[in-house]
């Protein structure tokens, strides 16, 4: 079995799984926020009035709350989300509640490896889509529904079909200027918007190996927009310190059956990659950074779970620094502690110093919910993870999708930009 | 079930579209419902009846997994959206949360069908009646536990 078999088989407690069989999996983490929490309420509601029984969940410790899409408060409306938050916390009796304002908080993804709140072999379930990114620590993690997600934390379970393999392994080690987004956005360009599609997305090779664990986060986090059930990588030692830098206990590996399965093997040559950029309004209608050089930008968006990692504002403020921003640009660590990290490392004063907007973590602009959301006709060069019509603010307004390094070049220039480019 | 169409002739029918992302503080379906389709179809909840069927092209509801997207369209009285595929967060949510079927047929089947056309949607015999047209098609059936699911009204209500 491979890695995504085996830790379905051992959570419904089989002694072997094949895909396409449908499993019942007991849940290790489960994770909502300040748009799926108000809806799971809204479902309990519905049970109650059925006669089911809400009043207790399956298991407080293993759920925590973010609060990151409409933070702080963008209006009364998601004021109210936060207090009813709180509220669900305190009734089920949820210690794991990262609130805004209050020492550490963030991204949901985010806090998922900062807070050291899944491990490798863990099933972890939430309701967001791309909760798919966590699978890089080598978990199971999937995005679910308020239905589905309401249905875990009462039963400490749900239902899975035990998808089948992709295998994507990439050869050698990415190039300078070329990073994990550049890889993804690649894989996304050629196996289409739905080309992972109701699979795992499994990425492996030696370019995986000598990849940062933040880098794979990267590549996990995008198999969402493949339409993957869940992306994933055999974590090593550098999951495991990683982890125990954040406060893990004991965390140990979990592997896939060396003999194992896979639907289908592509592989990558990294030496062959460059920056990549995906154009409206698909995250698989991409071409290289470099084609589109002429294309004139309103602004540069540095954020999301999918890029403002520590290492993403750090391959930023390495462009941005001593130099100028042409374009509105905004920068939104993910979490807090990626914020004091990048105070302490001067990465804050740099990104200040060219121009730049510092923001709160949020998901903010990045689905289009407040916070440096796009006008009618504006073009945005952005680190996020999906460019649909209107998914960063007006319908009209165009997102193209790029690495830290492509946005910060481009924030340098007005113009999309390959940094290797840059003067 | 009998219903009318709503045809989009498009792919990757998206959730942003479905719902834009500033409406996801939202959690009145009533509400969500004046906002459906407003990302591709402004007038959408003006026209939609109740009863009737959206008709689209592969990966419809791909991107989020905000049940608000299911859940906007049920409440305008979408019966059914019937795709020549679906992304797996939306066809979930659907079928779990009962809200609407999401109903696979090939592209053949989808290219016939047109604009108001009405149908009758027969999920025992696994068949699309086109009364319009006086054409019957296949659709995939569903798989066993999402037949299920979808004959017990929902996740809570089916019994492993």
């Amino acid at each position: 079995m491979n890695i995504t078999e085996k830790i379905l088989a051992r959570a419904s407690g089989k002694s072997t799984v094949s895909p396409d069989d449908i499993v019942f999996a007991k849940v290790d983490k489960v994770m909502v926020h300040d748009v799926s929490g108000p809806g799971v309420l809204k479902v309990f509601d519905k049970l109650q009035k059925q006669g089911i029984d809400t009043s207790k969940l399956h298991d407080p410790t293993k759920v925590w709350i973010a609060e990151d899409h409409f933070v702080p408060s963008a209006e009364k409306i998601s004021a109210e989300n936060i207090v009813k938050l709180s509220n669900f916390s305190k009734k089920y009796d949820i210690k794991k509640h990262f609130k805004y304002g209050m020492g550490q908080y963030g991204i949901c993804h985010t806090l998922s490896h900062e807070e050291a709140l899944v491990n490798p072999g863990d099933v972890y379930v939430g309701g967001d889509s791309h909760t798919n990114t966590t699978g890089a620590l080598g978990a199971f993690a999937c995005g679910l529904g308020h239905t589905d997600v309401a249905y875990v934390l009462l039963n400490g379970e749900i239902w899975f079909k035990v998808p089948e393999t992709y295998y994507f392994k990439l050869n050698g080690k990415l190039p300078p200027h070329v990073m994990a987004k550049d890889f993804i956005l690649n894989i996304i360009g050629d196996i289409g918007n739905d080309g992972g599609a109701y699979n795992t997305m499994q990425f492996g090779g030696t370019g995986i190996d000598e990849m940062s664990v933040e880098s794979r986060l990267t590549l996990a986090n995008m198999t969402t927009e493949a339409g993957a059930k869940n992306g994933i990588i055999e974590s090593d030692k550098k999951t495991v310190e990683y982890l125990n830098q954040r406060g893990a206990t004991n965390v140990s590996e979990f592997h896939g059956d060396a003999d194992a399965d896979y639907s289908k093997i592509l592989e990558y040559e990294a030496s062959e990659l460059e920056p990549t950029v995906a154009k409206p309004f698909s995250p698989d209608n991409i071409t290289v950074a470099r084609e589109l050089s002429s294309t004139e930008l309103d602004k540069s968006y540095i954020g999301s779970c999918t890029g403002a990692k520590y290492e993403d504002l750090l391959a930023a403020a390495k462009i941005l620094k001593g130099r100028q921003v042409k374009i509105r640009t905004e920068v939104l660590p993910a979490a807090i502690s990626i914020y004091k990290r990048a105070v302490k490392d001067g990465l804050i004063e740099i990104f200040l110093d060219a121009g730049a907007t510092v923001g709160p973590p949020t998901c903010g602009a990045c689905c289009g919910a407040h916070m440096g959301v796009l006008a009618k006709d504006e073009i945005c060069v952005s680190t996020t993870n999906r460019n649909f019509p209107g998914r960063m603010g007006h319908v009209e307004s165009q997102t193209y999708l790029a690495s830290p390094q492509v946005a910060a070049a481009s924030a340098v220039t007005g113009k999309l930009t390959d940094p290797r480019d840059l003067n | 079930m009998i219903g009318n169409v709503i045809k989009y002739e498009q792919d990757n029918i998206d959730t942003d579209v479905i719902i834009p992302g500033t409406y996801l503080k939202i959690h009145d379906y009533n509400e969500l419902a004046t906002h459906a389709m407003e990302g591709l179809d402004p007038e959408f909840p003006s026209k939609v009846k109740d009863g009737d069927f959206i008709v689209a092209g592969k990966n419809f509801g791909c991107g989020s997994s905000r049940e608000h997207a299911p859940i906007a369209l049920s409440t305008c009285g979408i019966k059914a959206v019937i795709a020549t595929s679906f992304a797996r967060i939306f066809y979930r949510n659907s079928v779990d949360g009962a809200f609407l079927l999401p109903i696979e047929v090939d592209d053949e089947t989808y290219q016939k069908i047109s604009n108001s056309d009405k149908l009758e949607i027969n999920i025992e015999k696994n068949e699309i009646k086109n009364i319009t047209k006086n054409e019957t098609y296949t659709m995939k059936p569903f798989s066993e536990i999402i037949a299920k699911i979808i004959a017990a009204g929902g996740l809570f209500k089916y019994k492993k």
